[in-house]
């Protein structure tokens, strides 16, 4: 049976002069998968994560994302994705209230769907007390619940999470990884990179790139056994420890 | 004498209406010569602790020491005393790597020579760029140059406020393997982290949340005092296996740990009744280990008292 595909990508490069950030990468996301992107700090996915947000255009190979091509349909692939990252997420100085209105607003929403999806929201992240209140005051673990329901918000078929669990205390981060599972339960696609290797094992796949290009894609049961590791953390060791690049 | 000495260390920040209470009394003593780690989330007050103890910020209530001087009277010895690796790079990034290395040396009255062979290690893997300027380095890069330059004046308490934050799993390892061989010459180590791993590294560890300490102890001995029965379980479908692990009778608490599902149990609870049960709700190939609590699974117990 052949799964609907959410992001397909074939020989996807990007080249800054004569360095090759990403090297030909192609792999395929199903829908509704959660999808791990590991790598080392260097090992490009930053770069590959821009290509497939349409934000920067490849210098080789082709992409889709949502059905949208990378190079020409870059902004229907920003209509039809989420982003969240753990640096840049939500405005600090505005409150709960208005950081949604902002997003959803920006992906042009109703007001009337705004204000009901709003309250069901904060009922959800038991947060109603909290609607009127700065960013800023909330803890950590709480703004990035925050930001995942907000980088959700518009109802996308795709989010993509950039190191959304650094620094958080371990009990918020099973709580976080357990949206991240509700979300993919109704359909929603999540294209996830992490540092935790404990978080890599809550993946339905995972790609680990070193150097620029794809050096191993499977469940995370598979590669394990095939690399002979007694944990995920031991396979991102054995492949990493392989790359020659300079980090970063 | 200990080389760091916080007696209930105090830090509020913001107006009377809303005051947030950063530092709730922290107390602990660091041993001179120990690799002592403060483990914790963001927003844990790991910053806070760092800087009243480096003379950045001024406590408003309790005590400390750094090397038997006091952190607000004896500020000025104690910042020639101590060095500092702030979370964010905070180097000139317009000088080159030499120039900073030399601005830093130069600060504290010394010269690179004087203290090479304690850089060495570390800094020389960055020579080979050191007309490069600081801002153009990479991430690993920047890091160990920022360490080097905290160190240029061979200080006796080395402070480093995640340092292996946002660095991925191999710069971490070698970046500890670095902190081990300091650890060798004598200086002792105050190193903060929100990577519960890490914590084996240390010699001991306080575990801290939300502006209080929930433990200070060897890595054993936080492991040692967990005081519970913990299961690894795993069946073939993962999922409902959570939900049902939660409901069971024995079960304190469930959760998430890589691969598999933790479970703390209460003391004579029976193994093969919980299978029964868990076989009576539809899981198959239903995989149960006793292990040993992880520095994680203590400190998720910790804060859920």
């Amino acid at each position: 049976m052949a799964q609907p595909i959410a992001i397909k990508a074939t020989g996807l490069t990007k080249r800054f002069g004569d360095f090759t950030a990403v090297d030909g990468i192609s792999f395929e996301v199903y829908q509704g998968e959660i999808f791990g992107f590991l790598g080392a700090n260097g090992a490009g996915k930053t770069t590959a994560m821009r290509m497939l947000c349409g934000l920067s255009i490849p210098t080789g190979g082709t992409a889709t994302v949502a059905g949208f091509d990378v190079y020409e349909q870059t902004e229907q692939i920003k209509r039809s994705i989420g982003y969240m990252s753990q640096k840049f997420s939500l405005y600090e100085d505005l409150t709960v209230k208005e950081n949604i209105r902002f997003y959803a607003g920006i992906y042009g929403k109703s007001d009337a769907f705004i204000k009901e999806k709003t309250a069901f929201l904060l009922k959800e992240l038991h947060m109603e007390a909290e609607g009127n209140k700065l960013v800023r005051s909330l803890p950590l673990g709480w703004k990035q619940k925050l930001a995942f329901s907000v980088a959700i918000f518009h109802e996308p078929g795709i989010v993509f999470l950039d190191e959304p669990t650094g620094g958080v205390d371990p009990v918020t981060r099973r709580e976080f990884w357990n949206m991240i599972y509700q979300a993919a339960a109704r359909g929603i696609t999540v294209f996830v990179t992490t540092h935790y290797m404990d978080e890599a094992e809550y993946c339905n796949r995972v790609s680990i790139m070193v150097d620029g290009r794809i050096d191993a894609l499977d469940t995370p049961r598979e590669l394990k056994r095939s690399l002979q590791a007694a944990s995920m953390d031991e396979v991102f060791l054995k492949l990493a420890r392989k790359a020659t690049r300079n980090a970063d | 004498m200990p080389a760091v000495i916080a007696e209930n260390i105090v830090k509020r920040y913001g107006k009377k209406k809303d005051t947030v209470e950063a530092l709730k009394g922290i107390s602990f003593e660091a041993a001179e010569g120990e690799l002592f780690g403060i483990i914790g989330p963001d927003g844990a007050g790991k910053t806070s602790l760092f800087r009243i103890l480096t003379t950045l910020l001024l406590p408003d209530a309790g005590k400390a020491t750094v090397d038997g001087l006091d952190v607000v009277k004896d500020y000025k010895e104690i910042r020639n005393r101590v060095g500092y690796m702030p979370g964010r790079f905070s180097l000139y990034q317009d000088l080159t790597v030499a120039e900073n290395m030399e601005f830093f040396a130069t600060i504290f009255n010394t010269s690179i020579e004087e203290n090479y062979n304690l850089v060495k290690d570390i800094y020389s893997q960055i020579e080979p760029f050191k007309d490069r300027r600081a801002g153009k380095l990479s991430g690993g890069m920047k890091q160990k140059l920022a360490l080097s330059c905290a160190l240029i004046h061979r200080p006796s308490v080395l402070f480093l406020d995640e340092p292996t934050t946002g660095v991925d799993a191999v710069s971490r390892k070698e970046f500890w393997e670095m902190l081990r061989k300091l650890k060798q010459q004598g200086i002792t180590i105050l190193v903060s982290t929100p990577y519960m791993d890490e914590a084996s590294l240390c010699d001991r560890v306080a575990l801290v949340q939300s502006g209080q300490l929930l433990s200070v102890d060897t890595p054993a001995g936080v492991r040692g005092a967990f005081g519970k029965p913990l299961l690894a379980i795993r069946a073939t479908k993962m999922l409902p296996l959570l939900d049902n692990l939660k409901k069971a009778e024995p079960v304190i608490d469930a959760y998430p740990f890589g691969e598999f599902y933790h479970a703390v149990m209460q003391p004579g609870y029976d193994e093969a009744a919980l299978r029964n049960y868990l076989g009576q709700k539809g899981h198959e190939d239903i995989e149960i280990h006793s292990i040993e609590p992880d520095i994680e699974d203590c400190f998720m117990d910790l804060m859920k008292n």
